[in-house]
This record gives C-alpha cells, sequence and structure tokens, in this order.
C-alpha cells in the first residue's frame, strides 16, 4: 500500500468561514495546508443568507453590550459569558477587516456597511429591535467566503480539495495528525503538523428535513468522540423557523427582519401572541416552536403542516435589492413570487450549538477541567465555545466562523516554535486502510441509502423540535437496530476513482455514532431550554441544570459530565420578547 | 403528481472500462422534484456506481453543473416537470471526465489564479469601512453572485477551439475586482487580460449568459471589460 507523506505546520480540516480564516491567520506564522472534501468554495458557509452581527452603529445606534445581552439572552443563558463578551466585542474590528479583505458588502446611502434587523437582536436590552446584521443582499456567507479563500490564495495557502479525512490522529493527549483520501483516485495521503485546527462545518444531514448541505455529515466530532474526547451540549440543535415547505431550503430571517410576517391559516399573525415586543423577530426556537403548536391545533394552512411567510406587503424594490436570492428559490422550487403570494414554509434542522469544546481561542478541551488536547484546534459550527448556549441567534454564525477562527489561528500559531511535529504510526495508517478496505469489499443486506433514510426520518420524529422521555428512548433502541444493520452494509461501487458509494458509508458510520449522542443528550437533560423542549419537562430548570453536558464515549455506553456556565454580567431571567 | 422519467446517463467507469457507454433508468419523480433527486433515486436504488458531484441542493455552491438535454444546468436547480420525458444526460463539455458525471475542473480554476482573483490594495486602511457608494456596489453586484460551477466557460465554443483562452468565468472575476472601486491593480490585471487568450478572444457568442444559472449577462461585462482595456491603452489585441 503507497502512503502519500505531507507535512506542514498546521493542518485546517474545511474550507468554509471558520476554515479560511483561521489559515489567513496561519500563513503569516507557517505552512499550512486546508483540506476540503469540496472545492472549498461549495462549502456550506456559502449558503448563509441574511448577515453577519457586529454592533457598528451604522443605521442606528448600537453597542456592543446590547449584542453581548441579546446573545446571552437568545443562548437562554447557556452561553459561557466570557466568551460571548469577547465575540461581541471582537465583532467590530473584525467584520471591518473583512471589509478590507475585499467582502461586498451592501451599502447605506453613506457608503457604509448596510445592516439590517434579525430576530432577537434589540436596542438597549430588549426594548425593540436593532438593525445590527451585516450583509450582502442575501448572499452574506457566498461573499465573505469568496473574500476569505481569495485572501488564502494570495497569501499561499495550499489547498486539497476533494480531500476527505478519515482519521484525526490523537495519541498521548497531542495531536499528531490526520489520514485523508484523496477521493478523485483513493489514494491515502497522511499529513503530520504541529497543530491541527477542525473546522469542519455542522452536521444537519442526521435529520430528514434539514436546510444542510449534502457534505454536512459531522464526521470530524465522531472522530474525535469515538477516541474518548467529549462532545458538549450535544442536545441542542437548532431548527429554523422558515424552511421552504417539501424541501427545507432556508428562507432567510432576513425576509422577517425586512418586514416580513408569520401568518397561519385563520390569517393571523400568530407571533404576536408568542412574543409580543418584537413578535416575528424573537429568536428561533421560539418562532418554530410557535409555528409546530400553530399546526398541532390545527391553525395551519387549510389545517395542513405548514404555515405562510408573507412577504406580500414588502416593497418589490427591497425584495428586488435586499431578497433576491430567496426570491428566485421560490420562484424555481415552488413556482411562486413571494411578491404577489405568500411562502409556504415550516422549520427545518439548521444549526448545530453543540459541538467538540474548546476554550475561548479555540483549543479542543479533552475535560470539564479545562485540561487540552495538545495541538488541537476546533471552530465554527463543529466547535462549542460556548457563545450560542441552548439557542443561537441568526447572524452570530457567521461572527463565531470568523471571530473564534482567527483566534483559533492565532493560538495555534503562537505555539510553533516550540511544538513538536506529530507523527502518525504505521499501525494506525493500516488500520484505516484495513477499515476502507472492509467496507469497499462489503457484501451485505442493507443499503447505506436505506439506514440513512431510516435514521433521518426517526431523527426527525423524535428528537427535533420538541422531545419526549418515551420517544427518546424509543429513539435510542432504534438507533442500536440501526448500527445492527450498518454493519450488514454493502456497497455497489468498489472502484478506487471519485468513489461518492464509500465515502457516503463512511459519512453514515459517524452520522450514527452523532446521532445517538444528541438523542442520549436530549435524555439526559430534563428541562426545556432554548431550542431543548422536553414535553414532559416543560420548565427551564436553572437550579439543575445551568450547566454544559460533555458526552464521553464509555466502555458500557454514553457517559456524562456537566460543567458550570461561565456567568459574568448577566444574571439568568425569564426570557421573554 | 408523479410521473416517469427515463433519465439517459453518459456513463465512464474507468476502473472497469476505457470507453463510455450510455445507461437508462426509469425514474418516478414528483412534480417539485429536481434532476438531483432523480439522480440520487438512482444512485441509492438502481446503480450505486453512478457517479456525479452534489453539496447545496439548491443553486448556491455550484457543484452539480452538469450537461442537460443538451445545455449545462445545475441539476439541483433543474425541476424535471420543465424536461421531456426523456432526460440526457452528460458530464460538463471540453474537460476531461474523471468518472460519469464527474469531470475534472483543475483547468477551469487555473484559468481563474491568471486574472488576480483578489483583492488588492495596498494603502493603509482607514480605521472603519472603506466607503462605497450603492452605486459603486451596484457595478459588481451581477458579478459577485457567480457560484463557479463551469457552466458559462464550458458551454463557451472559443474555449472548446483554445484551451487556453480565460473563459467567461475568469475575466467576469477580473470584471468583479476591476470595476470595485477598492481594488488598486487595474493595470496589472487588465495586464493579465489582454493576452493572446484574453479578452479580446470574447466573440459575443452569448451561450456563456444562455446557460448561467445565476442569470449573469456575462458577456456585457466581457464587453465592458474590453471598453476599459481600449480606454486604458491595453489594446495588445489577438495575435
Amino acid at each position: 500500500m503507497e502512503i502519500n507523506r505531507h507535512y506542514f505546520d498546521t493542518v485546517i480540516i474545511g474550507s468554509g468561514l471558520a476554515g479560511c480564516r483561521a489559515a489567513i491567520e496561519c500563513i503569516n506564522h507557517g505552512t499550512v495546508g486546508v483540506l476540503s472534501k469540496l472545492y472549498p468554495t461549495r462549502s456550506h458557509s456559502t449558503a448563509a443568507q441574511g448577515g453577519i452581527g457586529a454592533a457598528l452603529g451604522n443605521e442606528e445606534e448600537d453597542s456592543p453590550e446590547w449584542h453581548t445581552y441579546d446573545t446571552v439572552k437568545g443562548s437562554d443563558f447557556l452561553g459561557d459569558q466570557d466568551a460571548i463578551e469577547i465575540m461581541c466585542y471582537d465583532a467590530i474590528p473584525t467584520i471591518i477587516e473583512l471589509e478590507h479583505m475585499g467582502v461586498p458588502f451592501s451599502r447605506t446611502p453613506e457608503g457604509k456597511i448596510a445592516q439590517r434587523r434579525f430576530g432577537g437582536h434589540t436596542r438597549e436590552f430588549g426594548k425593540a429591535p436593532v438593525r445590527r446584521a451585516c450583509y450582502s443582499a442575501d448572499r452574506t456567507g457566498h461573499a465573505v467566503l469568496f473574500a476569505l479563500y481569495e485572501q488564502c490564495q494570495l497569501k499561499g495557502v495550499r489547498f486539497f480539495q476533494e480531500f476527505q479525512v478519515l482519521d484525526i490522529v490523537v495519541e498521548n493527549n497531542a495531536v499528531q495528525g490526520i489520514i485523508a483520501v484523496n477521493i478523485k483516485d483513493g489514494s491515502l495521503h497522511v499529513f503530520e503538523s504541529k497543530a491541527v485546527i477542525i473546522a469542519s462545518g455542522g452536521y444537519g444531514k442526521v435529520f430528514k428535513v434539514t436546510s444542510n448541505a449534502y457534505a454536512s455529515t459531522g464526521e470530524c466530532l465522531s472522530m474525535l468522540f469515538r477516541q474518548g474526547l467529549p462532545l458538549e451540549d450535544m442536545e441542542f440543535f437548532q431548527f429554523h423557523p422558515t424552511g421552504l415547505y417539501g424541501l427545507g431550503i432556508l428562507i432567510t430571517e432576513g425576509a422577517r427582519g425586512e418586514g416580513g410576517i408569520l401568518i397561519n391559516g385563520k390569517g393571523e399573525r400568530f407571533m404576536e401572541r408568542y412574543a409580543p415586543t418584537i413578535k416575528d423577530l424573537a429568536p428561533r426556537d421560539m418562532v418554530s416552536r410557535a409555528i409546530l403548536t400553530e399546526i398541532r391545533e390545527g391553525r395551519g394552512i387549510d389545517g395542513k403542516d405548514y404555515v405562510y411567510l408573507d412577504l406580500r406587503h414588502v416593497d418589490r424594490k427591497i425584495l428586488e435589492e435586499r431578497l433576491p436570492e430567496i426570491t428566485t428559490f421560490c420562484k424555481i422550487y415552488m413556482g411562486i413570487d413571494p411578491s404577489e403570494a405568500p411562502i409556504p414554509v415550516v422549520p427545518t434542522a439548521h444549526y448545530a450549538m453543540g459541538g467538540i469544546p474548546t476554550d475561548n481561542d479555540g483549543r479542543v478541551l479533552r475535560d470539564i477541567d479545562g485540561s487540552v488536547v495538545e495541538g488541537l484546534y476546533a471552530a465554527g459550527e463543529c466547535a462549542c465555545v460556548s457563545v450560542h448556549g441552548a439557542n443561537r441567534l441568526g447572524c452570530n454564525s457567521l461572527l463565531d466562523t470568523v471571530v473564534f477562527g482567527r483566534r483559533a489561528g492565532k493560538a495555534a500559531s503562537s505555539t510553533l516554535k516550540t511544538a513538536t511535529k506529530g507523527k502518525v504510526k504505521k499501525e494506525r495508517i493500516s488500520l484505516i486502510a484495513d477499515c476502507l478496505d472492509m467496507i469497499r469489499k462489503s457484501n451485505g443486506r442493507e443499503t447505506v441509502a436505506s439506514v440513512r433514510r431510516d435514521l433521518q426520518s426517526a431523527m426527525m420524529d423524535k428528537c427535533s423540535v420538541f422531545r419526549k422521555e418515551e420517544e427518546l428512548k424509543v429513539l435510542l433502541d432504534e438507533l442500536q437496530a440501526l448500527k445492527e444493520r450498518y454493519k450488514d452494509i454493502s456497497i455497489a461501487d468498489k472502484s478506487n476513482t471519485f468513489n461518492t458509494d464509500l465515502l457516503e458509508a463512511i459519512e453514515l458510520g459517524h452520522m450514527l455514532t452523532l446521532s445517538e449522542v444528541i438523542a442520549s443528550c436530549a435524555l439526559q437533560r430534563t428541562e426545556s431550554r432554548g431550542a431543548h423542549c422536553r414535553e414532559d419537562y416543560t420548565k427551564r430548570d436553572d437550579e439543575n441544570w445551568l450547566k454544559h453536558t460533555f458526552a464521553f464515549q464509555g466502555d458500557k455506553g454514553i457517559t456524562f459530565k456537566y460543567k458550570p456556565v461561565k456567568l459574568t454580567r448577566f444574571k439568568p431571567e425569564e426570557r421573554k420578547y | 403528481m408523479s410521473k416517469y422519467y427515463t433519465f439517459k446517463i453518459k456513463r465512464y467507469l474507468p476502473d472497469e472500462n476505457p470507453s463510455t457507454r450510455w445507461d437508462e433508468f426509469r425514474v418516478k419523480l414528483n412534480s417539485m422534484e429536481r434532476v438531483l433527486d432523480g439522480l440520487i433515486k438512482i444512485k441509492e436504488t438502481m446503480d450505486g456506481t453512478l457517479t456525479f458531484r452534489k453539496s447545496c441542493a439548491h443553486g448556491v455552491c455550484g457543484s452539480c453543473a452538469m450537461k442537460i438535454n443538451g445545455q449545462n444546468r445545475l441539476a439541483c436547480q433543474t425541476l424535471v416537470k420543465d424536461l421531456p420525458e426523456i432526460i440526457e444526460i452528460e458530464p460538463l463539455p471540453a474537460l476531461p471526465v474523471i468518472k460519469d458525471l464527474v469531470v475534472d475542473m483543475t483547468m477551469f480554476f487555473h484559468k481563474n489564479d491568471k486574472v488576480l482573483p483578489y483583492l488588492i490594495n495596498e494603502e493603509p486602511p482607514p480605521e472603519r469601512e472603506r466607503i462605497q457608494s450603492p452605486e459603486d456596489q451596484h457595478k459588481i453586484l451581477e458579478s459577485i453572485t457567480c457560484i463557479m460551477c463551469g457552466s458559462c466557460t464550458t458551454s463557451c465554443p472559443v474555449f472548446w477551439a483554445d484551451k487556453e483562452y480565460l473563459g467567461p468565468s475568469a475575466l467576469l472575476k477580473a470584471y468583479r475586482f476591476l470595476f470595485d472601486t477598492r481594488d488598486r491593480a487595474t493595470e496589472q490585471r487588465l495586464e493579465a487580460i489582454t493576452g493572446e487568450h484574453g479578452v479580446w478572444r470574447c466573440h459575443s457568442i452569448f451561450n456563456c449568459v444562455e446557460v448561467c444559472p445565476k442569470e449573469i449577462d456575462i458577456t456585457k461585462h466581457i464587453l465592458k471589460l474590453k471598453r476599459l482595456a481600449v480606454k486604458k491603452g491595453f489594446t495588445g489585441g489577438e495575435k
């Protein structure tokens, strides 16, 4: 077996916003190799629409202090306040820096970066919505990703596109490097390094209806978990209120920021009942629950399982200038013009608040006591700092990627002088090669597609917006059965060249692991907080649950530890909008 | 409302057979489904070896460009109800095929590298954002929506004949920076696009405009590039 060996001071997994931003930092201090299973600009960051938050105050008075408060409250007080403060204050220079790098932001009449309203972002600690989301029409992720990737090119970052990571090698509490396959020809590659930054994005594909890309399968998280490292707050998964009905395609919260409202089957603007002050611009967890409550109580459109997002009263010019992309989606996929007809929407799995636990500089934690894995970093959606706590506010995810991508890059670079080069042992490579071979030669009775379909349906039915004990227990049994079925798969494509059949089988194995973690964490947390809504424990329980979940792979199944939330300025209070 | 469609797919499986063949699959799809859904159904239930790229599935990542009934399109953005019952699918033309519908896009991306595809401005940045009027931002608005799917360049007859030709996508990228008021590399970039295989090769055939899934009027942008090149004295011309 021929192995291709590479060395880079820093290896980055993922070329979305967090990965590219980290690379820009690292390339000033050493060599950088970035791996992506796609072509870099195809990363899912490109699908982010509405905006990136920063209290620039370009359109009206704003302050990073208000931003901090909103984020803490949005997180249902589970976010770590020291980290949130860093993010919200760092936001301003970070966005300015993005502009200097070339991001083509939309502009105010004076030529400054334009800003709009977004869910849960308010002035003066909750008094009224504020214009905080900096945007480039409704293609903000695309605009930022291209600019960052372009800067990486300018600075000479080396990209390995269409390389799938198979293993992140952690030994003796230090990262040694990674093992990957070049999708194009099936060749194995080992990347040794002093530092590895994981920026691999989310894992919405564990759910049936999602705004996430096919690539969002979360294997890097599972790779760490299987080696005994913890995952944090995995029970918190955000459902975006407005996914296109039947497809799950995202319709940005910016649509409501520009004046869109939600209406039920009786023609009522129902958010007035759930969030009297900021109504349709309430945080996503609340709006998603409100929509599903309306549907459950028979007030969906014609009694069916969707509601309308109504933009008919919004000036057509605003739709054309600020929301052109979602207007096009409606036309292409639903055959409707949003200025003439309301858009059928339903919540769609959107964003993982939980992930790889890190400190405020992206260092990966290996326990609740703050001890770290030497040389290993994580940033972006795959990481849990935690700045989003139990529920992320819109336009804070792009912000998280660039603020913490940059910080992780800085932290990784600062250790290069003293760090030792990682060493990936031959045995480990053989193990991975054998694994790959075994799946390639598999000859069972199950297909990847059928196991995956059943997994996605089970997670959607029993672990999405509303959860309860009986269902979660049934789900965990179903997941065990699915894991058994997975052992009996076969794949049709036995070739080396661009074998997506093989890669999908690998991804599915990791999706099963992650799903079990999500469901187990959800079962443990006997309270309702943010996106985690237990129908059998409907109240938030600060006395027992104001703490982060750390899930570990034990010998006899998943074990849990809990870490206190960092509270600084804001005491938990009832969350009303 | 579901209906059967026949997918005729040009196959190339180099590990098995060095030559290409056409395979046919009958797939039942509803009126909301896309060509990509059809391909996924085939892969999941009929032939797991069928290979294509996909990711976002709603026209923003640019992974799934392919030739559908003779025209370069995104599979995720093409609804089957808008097509005849027989759907013929081939890889993007004029690029080396790796496998089935997957082409090697190295050549395509490499063209981009030649036009200095990044904002260049070495002046010390101001404390806040660089000021740009909405009107100036509008000048680059269309060009920044490009998703680099490759539909345009691979549909261009000039590219078919001259593989060195920069092509519509890279030229659009050049435009995106040349007309960005914040960029300072006008001369360098004009130099890069006015060579033998550059902007003058465009004969306004409009294939690129016809196929662009983001409906960018690429030819218009290339014409503006030519005008700028003439104005700035970069009239090197076709050799």
